[in-house]
């Protein structure tokens, strides 16, 4: 055993890390993804047979698929080093530090944690110093208040153990199978943590369950699968992510997220996450919609070299419909690839994509949606609406909305917007009183306003935060 | 009591250098009511905007003074220096100039989504008192104010640090200027001129010149798309900025129409970028009967 894993385990106890302390000591593998690396990781968190079965078929897939490199417009991602990826999970000692200390955090980090106006607690939670007793305090509560309905919210590693039959019959099976692309199929070979929730029928959870701090506390979850399972009839809100910057030595996030949205059930999946800027973001996330049900995603995509990362929704049956609101920026150096997947495989079915995106300093973004209508689905809609801004002639934003319409009839929308903030507009309002800097803010922050009424104000405020502090360029 | 000092103000089109403003001349004090008429093209609106900084206009030659005095300077602490009384608005940001009391109404105000209209007014009108400390306070000061304190609330809710004014207060300042204008409450909560009608637009100027108290007040062809009812309020809205708040106005306008409702005090006439003739409330009178082209004719013969 290595240094660095003594350290780690030491580490680990003395924080009370529990269920961590096993794939902490597992992830620091060899270099190389191989089979030995999937046995660890299934080894150490004492998985059932399938599921390790289903790992190893998910590094096969890996293997087997070329990375994607040919689609019109796609993120550069010739840096990323796929066989670096395993070493890279491994938490380093030097920069996890802040494990133990809060002040061996890089300044960076502290500074915008502090522009962010986080208190101390919090500030401690959100870069991984005892987050995982907030968590815990976090499921708990859920539990409490909701167990007795059959709710059940807990972390995914736990809920392969304690909730097996149902885990294995949804977990990358017809959601998200592996060999959906590349990193999906990374994913479901090296997946760690990530939130279970499942809501019994004709449950409705009133409050959002959300995982805030605890995607946090994970800092080794840069391989996060989520599942969520809503019964017929029953409602959940689940909110998962931070906005505050995610502190990470790793350079590629891959998570899944599979939603199970039953007859008449509504689920709304808000995020916003914000990734420092060498990470490669690359997400496969997806609701099948059963009769009557309703999925709504809700989105907002900050920091990151490279995104990409399209919400998928199959529109399973008769009058299922889809919400997609998704707000991406990108500052200078980073490229977010983004946007929205709606199959409408029925009859009476409805979508609505709703997409903004912010460009500033040379960056890019790009909307890629694709609208599929099936024959028979007669009756089904659709509305695009793509609005791009931009800050300034370097900065630049495309629009790549695909539609397969195999239905005539149906009613399809597509409009997009793209424009450069007016200089008309900050003058109206700097005669007003407000400075230009103040002036650009509030046009931004209406500009995203859809997405921030959405959410729980929390979220929304720090959302706000967010931009403007990476419209002074004050973001690491 | 505030002037508005414009000396031979020259400026062209920043981008390709095309000549507007050929010497324009012009003093505005509170409390009066100037009209500033002209044809279309004879540089009406660019000098409207010129006053209020618009970066699109270079300015060549000349100078636009504010002179202020005690009774403007009333709300501010500090011991205020002889420059304090006199500024040259050319070297200065708009939101500065706003900042001292130079007020612009557009004809075509910006629609930003998103953005109610409390929000925004109660941001500018803490915007405007928090610039106005700055410019006068001095200089050690306001190096000391310029580390970052970081936030303290909500970007949202928009500042509310000691002295600003909160959300409540703000509601109450705002419900009363409105009742004034006999706006309907549900404006205070929809976005700012997003999909106002054109009357909606001119009124909404009018309130925000009522909330922020200007000096001195350039209203851009205010009148224009305007039917009689809304003409009416908008007029009533003026008279009140000028007799109740001491606002001294500029009224840019194409036409007589408004003036029947707000008697100037001055009336200047430009042509070709100058202001060419001066006269009282008749003259515009006599425009209104003859037209441009009299007066054309009558700089021509003088000339």
């Amino acid at each position: 055993m290595s240094s660095d894993q003594d350290h780690l385990q030491q580490t680990d106890t003395e924080e009370r890390f529990d269920f961590k302390k096993d794939s902490k000591a597992a992830y620091a593998a060899e270099k190389g993804l191989t089979e030995e690396t999937i046995h660890a990781i299934s080894d150490d968190k004492d998985e059932p047979d399938w599921m390790r079965e289903r790992r190893l078929r998910a590094l096969e897939q890996f293997q087997a698929m070329p990375m994607p490199t040919d689609w019109p417009g796609q993120p550069d991602l010739s840096e990323l080093d796929i066989d670096e990826i395993v070493p890279y999970v491994r938490p380093d000692i030097e920069t996890r530090g802040g494990v133990d200390d809060w002040t061996d955090l890089p300044d960076e980090i502290k500074d915008t944690f502090d522009k962010l106006g986080i208190p101390e607690a919090e500030k401690n939670a959100l870069s991984g110093v005892g987050a995982q007793y907030e968590s815990e305090v976090v499921y708990q509560n859920m539990q409490e208040r909701w167990e007795e309905k059959g709710v059940v919210f807990c972390n995914m590693d736990e809920a392969v153990q304690e909730h097996e039959e149902l885990v294995k019959e949804h977990f990358m099976t017809n959601c998200v199978p592996p060999s959906d692309n590349k990193f999906a199929a990374l994913h479901g070979a090296i997946w760690s943590g990530g939130s279970f929730v499942y809501v019994p029928e004709d449950v409705t959870v009133e409050m959002p369950v959300q995982a805030y701090f605890r995607m946090n506390s994970e800092g080794m979850g840069q391989f996060e699968h989520t599942l969520i399972i809503a019964e017929e009839n029953s409602e959940v809100h689940y909110i998962e992510g931070c906005s505050a910057p995610k502190y990470s030595a790793f350079n590629l996030h891959s998570g899944g997220v599979e939603v199970f949205v039953g007859e008449d059930a509504h689920v709304q999946y808000s995020t916003v996450q914000n990734w420092s800027k060498n990470t490669y973001n690359l997400n496969t996330k997806r609701a099948l919609v059963e009769q009557e049900g309703r999925m709504e995603w809700i989105s907002g995509s900050m920091g990151s070299k490279a995104t990409m990362l399209y919400p998928s929704t199959v529109l399973k049956g008769r009058g299922a419909s889809d919400n997609h609101i998704t707000i991406a920026f990108a500052g200078e150096g980073q490229d977010i690839d983004t946007g929205a997947k709606v199959y409408h495989n029925a009859p009476n079915t409805k979508s609505t994509i709703e997409s903004k995106s912010i460009s500033k300093d040379g960056g890019r973004t790009n909307y890629r949606g694709l609208v599929h209508i099936a024959d028979g689905a007669e009756n089904s809609s659709t509305a695009v609406e793509c609005d791009a801004l931009m800050f300034d002639n370097e900065s630049t934003s495309d629009t790549m909305p695909y539609m397969e319409i195999n239905e005539s009839k149906v009613d399809v929308a597509h409009e997009a917007t793209v424009g450069k903030i007016g200089d008309e507009d900050i003058f109206y309002l700097q005669t007003r009183g407000l400075d230009d800097d103040d002036a650009k803010q509030m046009i931004v922050s209406g500009f995203i306003e859809p997405i921030t009424e959405e959410l729980p104000i929390e979220y929304a405020v720090e959302l706000n935060r967010l931009v403007e502090l990476e419209m002074e360029g004050s973001l690491g | 009591m505030a002037t508005l000092e414009i000396n031979n103000l020259h400026a062209e089109v920043a981008e390709n250098g095309e000549r507007i403003l050929r010497g324009v001349d012009l003093e505005v004090e509170s409390g009066e009511i100037h009209a500033l008429m002209g044809p279309n093209g004879s540089g009406k609106s660019t000098t409207a905007k010129v006053i209020a900084g618009h970066p699109a206009y270079d300015v060549t030659e000349g100078e636009i003074l504010l002179h202020l005095d005690d009774e403007d300077l009333a709300d501010i602490d500090e011991e205020l220096e002889e420059e304090h009384y006199h500024w040259d608005l050319l070297d200065l940001e708009p939101n500065e100039r706003a900042a001292l009391g130079i007020f612009l109404a557009f004809q075509y105000p910006a629609e930003i989504e998103g953005v109610t209209m409390t929000n925004f007014l109660r941001q500018a009108l803490n915007a405007k008192h928090e610039e106005r400390e700055e410019l006068f306070e001095d200089e050690e000061e306001a190096e000391a104010d310029d580390e970052d304190e970081g936030y303290e609330s909500s970007p949202m809710e928009g500042p509310q640090d000691e002295g600003e004014i909160g959300v409540a207060e703000f509601q109450q300042i705002l419900s009363e200027k409105m009742e004034l204008l006999d706006m309907d409450e549900s404006f205070a909560q929809r976005y700012l001129n997003a999909g106002f009608s054109g009357g909606e637009k001119k009124q909404n100027e009018v309130l925000q010149a009522a909330i922020l108290e200007p000096s001195i007040a350039v209203l851009d062809e205010i009148d224009s798309g305007l039917d009689i009812d809304r003409l009416s309020d908008v007029a009533q809205g003026i008279e009140r900025l000028s007799d109740e708040q001491g606002t001294g106005v500029l009224q840019i306008t194409h036409y007589q129409r408004i003036l029947d409702y707000v008697e100037p005090d001055r009336v200047h006439v430009m042509l070709d970028g100058e202001v060419v003739m001066d006269g009282d409330a008749e003259l515009a009178e006599e425009l209104e009967e003859e037209g441009y082209d009299w007066v054309r004719e009558q700089v021509y013969e003088t000339a």
